[in-house]
Formats: C-alpha cells, sequence, structure tokens
C-alpha cells in the first residue's frame, strides 16, 4: 500500500513525468504507424511508465543512467528534451544523436544518459564500468543500470554483477521485468527464480518493488540512492511490471491471451493508480486532467516540430567514427 | 640510449604514461602479479591495486568496464592476455566501443587500449596462436596497430595511450625478448610507416614480426645483388598507402606478407589498393604470402606448416623479378 499523503508535490510529479511519458510514446506509435515517419523499429514502454518515473525523481543530473531498446521513458524522465528525442526517433537534425542513433541508441549525455543499447544485456557490463570510473576519480555520483528480464539470460549479466560486487561499485541494476522477451514467455526461458535470485546469490543487496505503483517506487528508490552515495555497495532492483504492446510497434502480440493486456490495464496501469492516490489525497479533477492535457500538447508539439525538421547533412555520415583514420579523410 | 626488450619498452610505455597522466589505468587477470608474459612486472608496486588492477576471469566484462570507464573521463589500458580471449569480448568491442561515438551523434569517446597479443608462440596450437588483425582493419571506428620492434612498442604504446580513439594493439608475443635500442623521445604519428631498409629493386610489405623476417629476407636477397626495400606497415587502420605506393613507383615489384591466414588477410587490400592506383605501373607478378587457410598445430612439424618464413620471403622477391614483364 502506499499514500502519496505524506508528499502530495513529489506526488504530482510523479504523475506528470508518467503522463509525458506516455503521451510522448503515444505520438511515437502514431508517427510510426499513421505517418510512417518513424522508420526503424521502436520498442513502446507504455504501461511500464512508472519505474522510470519512480527511479529518475531520485537521481541528480550528474548521476549515470545507462538503459535498454526500451528506454525512451527512462531517458525523458532523466531530464532529456523531448523535441530532441522526436526528432532522434524521426533521424532529424538536432536529434539527440544527430539522427544517427535513432530510438535504439538514444543517450544525452549532458544529463548523465549514456545510452539506450540495441544489443540485449550489453550495458551491463558497461554500467559496472562507469561506477569503477567514479569509484576511480574519488566523485560520489552514482549509476543506474535498466534491463529487461530477458536480459538477465546473457552473460553479461553474471559478469557485470560479479564485477560490481567484487569492485564494490555505487551502482544499482534494476530489472524492469515486463514480463516478456520479445514474442516469449520470459519464465519459459527462465532457470530459478530469476533476477533477484540471482543477484542474491552473488552476495548482492535484492529488493522487489511493484513496477507499477510510482510511489514504492520513488521511496524504495529513495532509500537505495541514499545507500549508494554513503558509498555502496551494489543493490538490485527487481520491479515487476508489464509490456502492453507489442514488442515493438509493429508487433501485435498475437501470441498472448486476447485479453491478457486489456486486464492488465484495468488492474495495473501505473498512471490510472497514480491518479487514483491523487484525488484520493485531494487532487482535483480537474488537475489530474489538466497534467494530462499538457503533455498530449507538449508531445503533439514535438512531433509536429520534429517533422518540420530537416533530416541531418550527408555528410554527417562520415563524422565521429574516429579521429585518426577518419573516413573523413579516407574511406578507403 | 637504453637498449630494451620488446617486452619492456611496452612496460616503460605504461609507466611513463601513468607517471604523466593520473586518469591512465590498467586492467586485466593477473596483472597484480605483473602479466602473463612479465609486461606489467613492477608496476603495481608504483601505482597501487587501484591503477594496476587485475580483474575476474571476465573478458566481456574487462572489456565493457573498461568501456564505461572510459566514457568518463578516465583512460584504461585493457590487458586480454592472449588476442585469441578477446573474441569473448567481440561484441563489447565491436557493437559497443567501435560504434558508441557515431551512434550517439558525437557525444562520447573512447580512450582505451586494448592490448590483444597475438601470433604463433611456440605450440600453442589452435586457441592461442591466432593473427586476427585484418578482422579488426575491417571495423570502422577502431584504430589497428601491430608493433614490431622494442622502438615502436615504446613509441606506439605511448601514442596508443594518449589518442582518443580506440586503439586495438596487437602486440607479437613471440617476440617479447628481442631487444633493440630505446630512444624515449621518438614520437609515433598513427598511418606513418618506417622504412625499415631502403632498395630500389622490389618493395617487400610487412608488419609485425613478420617485417623482421622481412628485413632478414632483403639481407639474403642483398648478397645475390638483390636491393630489396622493406617497409614495415607498423599501424592496419590508417595504412600508409604513400609509402606503398611511392615504393611500388620505384621498384615496380611487390611482395606482401604477413602471418596471419592469406583468405581475407590485410594484405589484399595492400595488393588491391596497388592495383587500383598503381596496376599498370607493375613490371612483374604481384607475390601475397600468407598462412595457408589451415589451423595452426601443436606438433612443431604441423605448426611450421603454417608458417611465412624469411626464407619464402626471399623466394617470392626472387619469382616476382623473374616473371618480370
Ligand atoms: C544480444 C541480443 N540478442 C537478441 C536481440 C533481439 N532482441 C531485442 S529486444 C529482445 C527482447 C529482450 O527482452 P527483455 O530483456 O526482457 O527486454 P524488453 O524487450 O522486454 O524490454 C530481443 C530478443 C538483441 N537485440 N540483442
Ligand atoms: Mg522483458
Amino acid at each position: 500500500m502506499t499514500s502519496a499523503g505524506h508528499n502530495f508535490e513529489r506526488g504530482r510529479l510523479l504523475l506528470e513525468m508518467m503522463e509525458r511519458i506516455r503521451a510522448f510514446e503515444e505520438q511515437a506509435c502514431l508517427a510510426a504507424e499513421r505517418d510512417k515517419l518513424v522508420l526503424g523499429a521502436i520498442h513502446p514502454s507504455i504501461g511500464q511508465e512508472a519505474v522510470a518515473a519512480g527511479i529518475m525523481h531520485n537521481l541528480l543530473k550528474d548521476d549515470i543512467l545507462l538503459s535498454t531498446h526500451r528506454g525512451h521513458g527512462h531517458t525523458l524522465a532523466k531530464g532529456a528534451s523531448s523535441l530532441a528525442m522526436m526528432r532522434e526517433l524521426l533521424g532529424r537534425e538536432g536529434g539527440c544523436c544527430g539522427g544517427k542513433g535513432g530510438s535504439m541508441h538514444i543517450a544525452d549525455f549532458d544529463v548523465g544518459m549514456l545510452g539506450a543499447n540495441g544489443v540485449v544485456g550489453a550495458n551491463i557490463t558497461i554500467a559496472a564500468g562507469a561506477a569503477h570510473a567514479i569509484k576511480l576519480l574519488g566523485d560520489n555520483r552514482i549509476v543506474v543500470d535498466i534491463f529487461g528480464d530477458g536480459a538477465i539470460n546473457r552473460g553479461p549479466f553474471l559478469e557485470g554483477m560479479n564485477w560490481a560486487v567484487v569492485f564494490k561499485l555505487p551502482i544499482l541494476f534494476i530489472c524492469e521485468d515486463n514480463q516478456y522477451s520479445a514474442t516469449t514467455r520470459t519464465s519459459s526461458m527462465t532457470a530459478g527464480d530469476g533476477a533477484a535470485a540471482r543477484a542474491v546469490s552473488l552476495g548482492m543487496q535484492s529488493t522487489t518493488v511493484d513496477g507499477n505503483d510510482v510511489e514504492a517506487i520513488a521511496d524504495t528508490m529513495a532509500d537505495i540512492a541514499a545507500r549508494l552515495r554513503a558509498g555502496g555497495p551494489p543493490e538490485l532492483l527487481h520491479a515487476k511490471t508489464y509490456r502492453r504492446t507489442g514488442h515493438t510497434s509493429f508487433d501485435p502480440a498475437t501470441y498472448r491471451p486476447a485479453n491478457e493486456a486489456t486486464e492488465e490495464e484495468k488492474k495495473n496501469d501505473p498512471i490510472k493508480r497514480q491518479r487514483a492516490i491523487l484525488l484520493a489525497a485531494g487532487m482535483s479533477e480537474a488537475e489530474i486532467q489538466s497534467l494530462h492535457e499538457n503533455a498530449q500538447k507538449e508531445m503533439i508539439d514535438v512531433l509536429k516540430k520534429a517533422t518540420d525538421t530537416p533530416f541531418p547533412a550527408n555528410e554527417t555520415a562520415f563524422q565521429d567514427v574516429q579521429d585518426i583514420g577518419s573516413p573523413m579523410v579516407e574511406a578507403y | 640510449m637504453p637498449k630494451l626488450s620488446y617486452r619492456d619498452a611496452s612496460l616503460a610505455a605504461v609507466q611513463h604514461s601513468m607517471r604523466e597522466d593520473q586518469t591512465v589505468w590498467c586492467v586485466g587477470e593477473d596483472l597484480g602479479r605483473g602479466g602473463v608474459f612479465g609486461q606489467y612486472k613492477g608496476l603495481r608496486e608504483e601505482f597501487g591495486e587501484e591503477r594496476i588492477s587485475d580483474a575476474p576471469i571476465s573478458e566481456a566484462a574487462i572489456m565493457g568496464a573498461a568501456f564505461g570507464a572510459a566514457m568518463i573521463g578516465t583512460r584504461p589500458i585493457v590487458e586480454m592476455r592472449f588476442s585469441d580471449f578477446a573474441l569473448c569480448a567481440t561484441d563489447e568491442l565491436v557493437n559497443q566501443i567501435a560504434k558508441a561515438r557515431f551512434m550517439f551523434g558525437g557525444q562520447s569517446r573512447a580512450p582505451m587500449v586494448i592490448r590483444k597479443p597475438m601470433g604463433l608462440w611456440r605450440s600453442s596450437a589452435a586457441q592461442h596462436s591466432q593473427s586476427l588483425e585484418s578482422w579488426y582493419a575491417h571495423i570502422p571506428g577502431l584504430v589497428v596497430v601491430c608493433p614490431g620492434t622494442p622502438q615502436d612498442n615504446y613509441s606506439m604504446l605511448m601514442a596508443a595511450i594518449a589518442c582518443d580513439d580506440p586503439v586495438v594493439y596487437l602486440e607479437h608475443k613471440g617476440i617479447w625478448d628481442i631487444e633493440g635500442e630505446v630512444d624515449f623521445s621518438k614520437k609515433y604519428e598513427f598511418g606513418k610507416a618506417k622504412i625499415r631498409r631502403e632498395g630500389s629493386d622490389v618493395t617487400i610489405v610487412s608488419w609485425s614480426n613478420t617485417a623482421n623476417l622481412a628485413v632478414e629476407a632483403a639481407e639474403a636477397l642483398s648478397g645475390q645483388g638483390v636491393n630489396a626495400e622493406v617497409i614495415d606497415l607498423r599501424s592496419l587502420w590508417p595504412w600508409d598507402k604513400e609509402a606503398v605506393l611511392q615504393s611500388v613507383a620505384k621498384t615496380g615489384h611487390l611482395v606482401v606478407a604477413h602471418e596471419s591466414v592469406a583468405v581475407g588477410g590485410f594484405g589484399a587490400e595492400i595488393v588491391a589498393t596497388v592495383a587500383e592506383k598503381a596496376g599498370h605501373t607493375l613490371k612483374g607478378p604481384v607475390r601475397r604470402l600468407g598462412a595457408p587457410r589451415s589451423l595452426v598445430s601443436y606438433a612443431p612439424n604441423l605448426e611450421d606448416m603454417l608458417r611465412v618464413t624469411s626464407e619464402m620471403i626471399v623466394t617470392a622477391a626472387q619469382e616476382t623479378l623473374e616473371k618480370a614483364n
């Protein structure tokens, strides 16, 4: 059970962020399906917004975040510009990666977001290394790495977690468990009791939280962040949620029971749940509605602006590969 | 000028760089005790266990973690122990390190050196003997170098550590003990070949330890009145086309020799470039030497079946001269 009563302002910010993420992804899906403007695959996190909002609420701008192919929500909540993100999804100039990465490689180093990743599980070791450098440099930032439930069956999960424990690094590993790995139910392909049990076997403190309860996630993360800022050791957080869309925006997800997603939405939609909490805590219907409408307005506007932005200059195809032996000088 | 082994030249480069720059650190298995070839000996005592860091036997994590650390302000030197084991970290190198700067639109850099001792090392068999430099040369985003002498293993490692691009640094593990004078003030410029011997009759292009064999071959050839020019490319990406084309313009004859498998090897790239840009000036057929496309054995006689020798380089040079147009 959660109560926003004691922290009304935080509850409002959490809802606002979830609304923005939802609206961003709804517009992104429209841009993909209706407008055919997003040419590559996008992986929506609709239904999973509580993790992004609850975790990032407790991070500072300089803290480091690494994410996955399903990372729009995490990136937005870490503070990236919605316009730069939408431009990136459309492959336009001024996108956070100059239109060269797209949805799967979205990153904004200015807000400590070191990248989504197109390779499942790959960021786990990289994030451990970011925490390693923080320790070597003697500063007190913390690192959060988010991965999916499918990623725990890849080698980097073991190698990266072991590394973090051995070197006592200030990092939180978050398994954002939406129960699916692409078109397969993850449980059918996973031995043992999953992410938390595996972390415990490495001597890591492990917490499980309702991944659709943004207040609970924010509370839990506040405690974990305090422990990490005091010097670690690394921890794991398992947040169980549900992927409401298909694996990509193109995937109709016919491989799962027809009513599963709608049942989940009814019971567990994190936005609906947070609205109910805030309503009970005394927020007016009008204010709740205005958070929704503002988010919609922002993202409709962002999509329009992104659509009106030109594609990147052709010569940038050869920029930022390398300094020594750059294709700008000679490609072959 | 001190006389140093290939091993100690690299050790001096790491030591000098670490003294100059506090953000340089080394990470790999068994580094605390000096590294498996002794190329880190004494560094733990001088720099401590955080900067000469041991690692679990987790090649993917060594590579991935070093990359994460490189993106936020340190300059890691990654030790892969044997280049063969670096294959366990292929995703980290090829999909992550080589691509991050580009995919993120220039937001990140990966200033790191990835040391991968490669090559034949008597009776190490198929999983401890490979030379895969042409694979790395194929990957945009990477700088690929193959030092063959103590001087180069000092100057090139200094340059690699100071470089803001990821550098795949392929030392040859068969030559840790060769000695030579090392001038610490000599700077290496990436993409600049070294003319190891000047000559006007035939151009021999090589790198790594095979460049040493090419110098031996050139000496043998000079006894037969053939004046061979030996070009040690030193770096494969970028590589010194100018030096090769200039030399071929002079000699009209080209031999390319490397230890790695000939098929799809970097020698083919050199030959193709010469054919495109200067094919009409060639006076004889090009000769390309590399290992047969087979696997390295344990038994010494079988291992030798895959070895490119200085005698083979001599013969190749003679053949291109004999068949002159
Ligand atoms: C190493 C690797 N294998 C396979 C894929 C293809 N792939 C992309 S996402 C995905 C499912 C990942 O599941 P999970 O980790 O639970 O993340 P989710 O998609 O549910 O957010 C797969 C198999 C990939 N990108 N990388
Ligand atoms: Mg999943």
